[in-house]
């Protein structure tokens, strides 16, 4: 097997101090192969976005070592970083910039990297999301949930980067307007031969895109799943097969974890 | 069957706008008796406007118009500001999704439920502080003393919702409205808080509006359901049946959903039937 696109060890992040010190992801190693979908899954505050942001270069302190494609994830801004990165945000309503049209959205990563061709560069990526170029001169406010996050991506794209860190990239979606996204990042990774690492809360996004599946609780990975393996319940951890039930809906078997959610608070 | 809590018939909310009149909800009719009766739909059914109508909570520039909007013996429809004042949290609650922005942030847990209970019932403050621990006991709150006194911004996002929960029930509504309620939430919190809600629920004898986007969590949930596109409601089943649903709207949803035991190479997308508007 060829070497991988993306290997994390003993990833670590904190954030406060003394008393307050918490530590987000505690000690993380992953790989991640060429044309995988590696999904992260778990609840909030686990740790999964924040391993996304530090890898991402959004969030530069962090221990351990990363490396992507080859290159160490650098603990600075590395503009390099971004022309083999790139990330798509939960909410398509907060990522773009309100005053800002389509076209001065996906100008400014052409511009900050000097690439030429920009009007033309922005066509094809527009084309590629399935927004027709004249998408480029709308303001967000002038576009729908679905095509905002379109808008996203064709941002994500546009520096033709290696892999795509996917965070929550539908769960602001109607569910059919998700299937439309969701079919548009498997057709983009098929014709790109991309790399996506896809944190969600849901199993069934999970399943439907990723190849594997680490679970994530506390900032520590329990357990490393192939989808095969998710989807016939082979899982080893309770926390994962709670989660697994949990998305199949409510039921009045299911043990409470109320007594846990007091403790916590 | 015994006589439904709530009637609608024919309830229709519009907004005049520039572009001209919205019709948010056009003409829906159902009714809901001791039971769990679901309400899904996407962003825009009309599913919260829904909901709004039946309390009058709409903005002041929605126009609301119903044949019957009866509650037990009450004409909603015909009554007041002031009355609907009087029926607001005591006879019908209502619960919203995010408890961050429905609790006041600068009055402790315990007092905020107490006044619930006050501004409805005439009891002493003592009472009413015992009435509370009783209540926040039954949301399953482990240490109801200790919470009693704590701010909304000391408490997790689960425990927010049962206290709104205890809150809405302390005056012994006979309907609740809960929009969204486990939205916000975690889905092994979201379990706990939807089981305290069921047996609450059926304990009590109340009818309960649950208002969702998710299809799963609502056939699971509820008794019944309806779905709702574009204002109207397109089909009506018992929540059970919802994987036999016949509308194409309703299979279109259901289909779009990934799944986690079965893997397809592209999820169907729904196509919207003009038709749909008006059938």
């Amino acid at each position: 097997m060829s070497a991988p696109v993306i290997s994390v060890r003993d990833l670590r992040v904190s954030f406060g101090r003394g008393a307050s010190l918490i530590h987000a992801v505690d000690g993380v190693s992953f790989e991640v192969a060429e044309g995988e979908v590696f999904g992260l899954v778990g609840e909030s505050g686990c740790g999964k976005s924040t391993i996304l942001r530090a890898i991402s270069g959004l969030n530069t302190e962090w221990t351990g070592s990363a490396t992507i494609a080859g290159r160490p994830v650098a603990h600075r801004r590395d503009p390099a970083m971004a022309r083999i990165v790139q990330m798509v945000f939960q909410d398509p309503y907060g990522s773009l910039h309100p005053k800002h049209t389509v076209e001065t959205a996906l100008m400014e990563p052409i511009r900050i990297h000097g690439l030429d061709n920009g009007a033309r560069r922005i066509d094809r990526v527009l084309t590629e999301v399935g927004l027709s170029p004249a998408f480029r001169y709308r303001y967000p406010h002038q576009l729908s949930g679905g095509q905002r996050q379109r808008v996203a991506i064709a941002r994500a794209l546009i520096l033709e980067p290696r892999v795509l860190l996917l965070d929550e990239p539908t769960s602001a979606l109607d569910v059919s307007v998700q299937a439309e996204i969701l079919n548009l990042l498997s057709d983009i990774k098929r014709m790109e031969n991309l790399t996506y690492v896809l944190v969600s809360h849901d199993f069934g996004v999970i399943a439907h895109m990723c190849d594997r599946v680490a679970v994530m609780n506390h900032g520590v990975m329990l357990e490393e799943l192939t989808i095969e393996d998710l989807m016939r319940g082979r899982m080893r951890h309770d926390y994962t097969r709670e989660l697994y039930e949990a998305s199949a809906g409510y039921s009045r078997r299911l043990e409470t974890r109320a007594d846990e959610a007091d403790a916590a608070a | 069957m015994s006589e439904p809590i709530l009637t609608v018939d024919g309830l229709s909310v519009s907004f005049r706008s520039p572009q001209g009149v919205v019709q948010a909800v056009r003409g829906i009719s159902f009714t809901v008796g001791r039971e769990k009766v679901g309400i899904v739909g996407e962003s825009g059914s009309g599913k919260s406007m829904t909901g709004r109508a039946i309390l009058k909570l709409t903005p002041p520039s929605a126009e609301v118009s119903a044949r019957v909007l009866r509650f037990r013996d009450i004409d909603l429809a015909a009554a007041d500001e002031r009355a609907m004042r009087g029926i607001r949290g005591d006879r019908i609650g209502m619960i919203l999704q995010d408890p961050k922005f429905a609790l006041n942030p600068v009055q402790t847990v315990g007092r905020q439920i107490a006044e619930a209970f006050r501004i409805h019932r005439s009891a002493s403050s003592a009472e009413a502080k015992e009435r509370t621990l009783a209540m926040l006991e039954a949301v399953k709150i482990r240490n109801p003393r200790r919470v009693f006194d704590l701010y909304p911004h000391e408490v997790s996002g689960g425990m927010g919702q049962r206290i709104m929960i205890a809150m809405m029930l302390i005056p012994e509504p006979d309907l609740l409205i809960a929009d969204e309620p486990t939205s916000a939430l975690d889905v092994t919190v979201r379990l706990s808080v939807l089981r305290i809600l069921d047996e609450l629920v059926s304990d009590r004898g109340l009818g309960l509006i649950f208002i969702s986007h998710d299809l799963n969590l609502v056939a699971t949930f509820c008794d019944r359901v309806l779905i709702m596109y574009a204002g109207r409601i397109v089909e009506s089943l018992p929540a059970v049946e919802l994987h036999r649903a016949q509308h194409p709207y309703t299979r279109g949803l259901l289909d779009s959903l990934p799944r986690i035991n079965e893997r397809r190479e592209r999820l169907p997308v729904l196509t919207r039937d003009p038709a749909w508007l008006t059938a």
